[in-house]
């Protein structure tokens, strides 16, 4: 299967590897997996006290298009709400990395994994 | 199409292995395209089918994980064309914990040890993990065949750790 170029560019250069304390009051956390393949992705966001997105890392163990599909959203999240955040469908996610229908569930990985990190962060808020 | 019904044996998580296999090699030769050599294109299509059918069905039914997925789709819970996440926290971070130790192996000074070990401990979650299955699997009711769903798409993730411990273990031993 050809990988796309921009997948192969975020698979090479992926931005954003990392991660934050998980303990700071600022960090969320979100962690998914995707049985069908075994992929697992952590993506953190740094949220500040007006609910921006300043800041985000993530890790992920799966193929290069899960680890595309990460590196992308930590770009598309930063100097976004949380609101604005939650918004970022798979499918945008899938088109602009031109996925094949057999990776698609990358992508879904992807947008769980900010809805996620989303949840935490209100969790801790109440 | 219902493997079990193929092979002639009950729909069960448990399968005696050595009586599949003796089975599988008298339904390979029953409908091996070979057989049909002199016969129309008809019988020979219908053949290279039906011998297709049995390697499929062997080759999902001799191993635990694509047998109980297979039970369950019996049963009307699709789990190979899903694709839904899991979001279960403590059972990711675990995930997590082995591959960075797997990622991370490079710089232990006795890496073959620490391999074991880690394979060690995650075949004793498989095996704690089957068992489970086993039990869920023999209930006919709904909520147990959801459970066993759940506990499948776990062990997906133990077995892809496995095969990756595996392509591991022979990276190391090629030097």
């Amino acid at each position: 299967m050809a990988y796309s170029e921009k997948v192969i560019d975020h698979y090479e250069n992926p931005r954003n590897v990392g991660g934050f304390d998980k303990n700071d009051p600022k960090i969320a956390t979100g962690m998914v997996g995707a049985p069908a393949c075994g992929d697992v992705m952590k993506l953190q966001l740094k949220i500040d006290d007006n609910g921006i997105i300043e800041d985000a890392k993530f890790k992920t163990y799966g193929c290069g298009s899960a680890i595309a599909s990460s590196s992308l959203v930590t770009e598309w999240v930063k100097g976004k709400s949380i609101d604005e955040a939650v918004e970022i469908k798979n499918t945008d996610i899938a088109e602009e990395l031109a996925l094949p229908p057999v990776k698609i569930h990358c992508s879904i990985l992807a947008e769980d994994a900010i809805k996620a990190a989303v949840e935490d962060y209100k969790s801790r808020q109440n | 199409m219902n493997y079990f019904e193929l092979f002639n044996i009950s729909v069960s998580f448990d399968v005696d292995l050595s009586a599949l296999s003796q089975t599988y090699q008298q339904l390979q030769r029953l409908t091996h395209p070979d057989k049909f050599a002199s016969g129309s294109e008809q019988d020979k299509l219908v053949a290279i089918q039906k011998n297709a059918q049995v390697n499929d069905a062997y080759s999902t039914l001799k191993s635990p994980l694509p047998r109980a997925e297979h039970i369950l789709s019996l049963r009307g819970i699709d789990l190979q064309h899903e694709q839904q996440t899991i979001k279960d926290t403590a059972f990711l971070m675990q995930q997590m914990e082995w591959r960075e130790a797997l990622a991370e192996l490079d710089d232990n000074s006795d890496p073959l040890d620490v391999l074991a070990s880690l394979e060690d401990e995650i075949k004793h979650n498989v095996k704690s993990d089957l068992s489970k299955l086993q039990s869920l699997l023999a209930s006919e009711q709904e909520a147990a065949a959801l459970q066993a769903a759940d506990v499948i798409r776990k062990l997906k993730f133990l077995y892809k750790m496995l095969a990756e411990i595996e392509l591991k273990e022979e990276a190391l031993n090629d030097f």
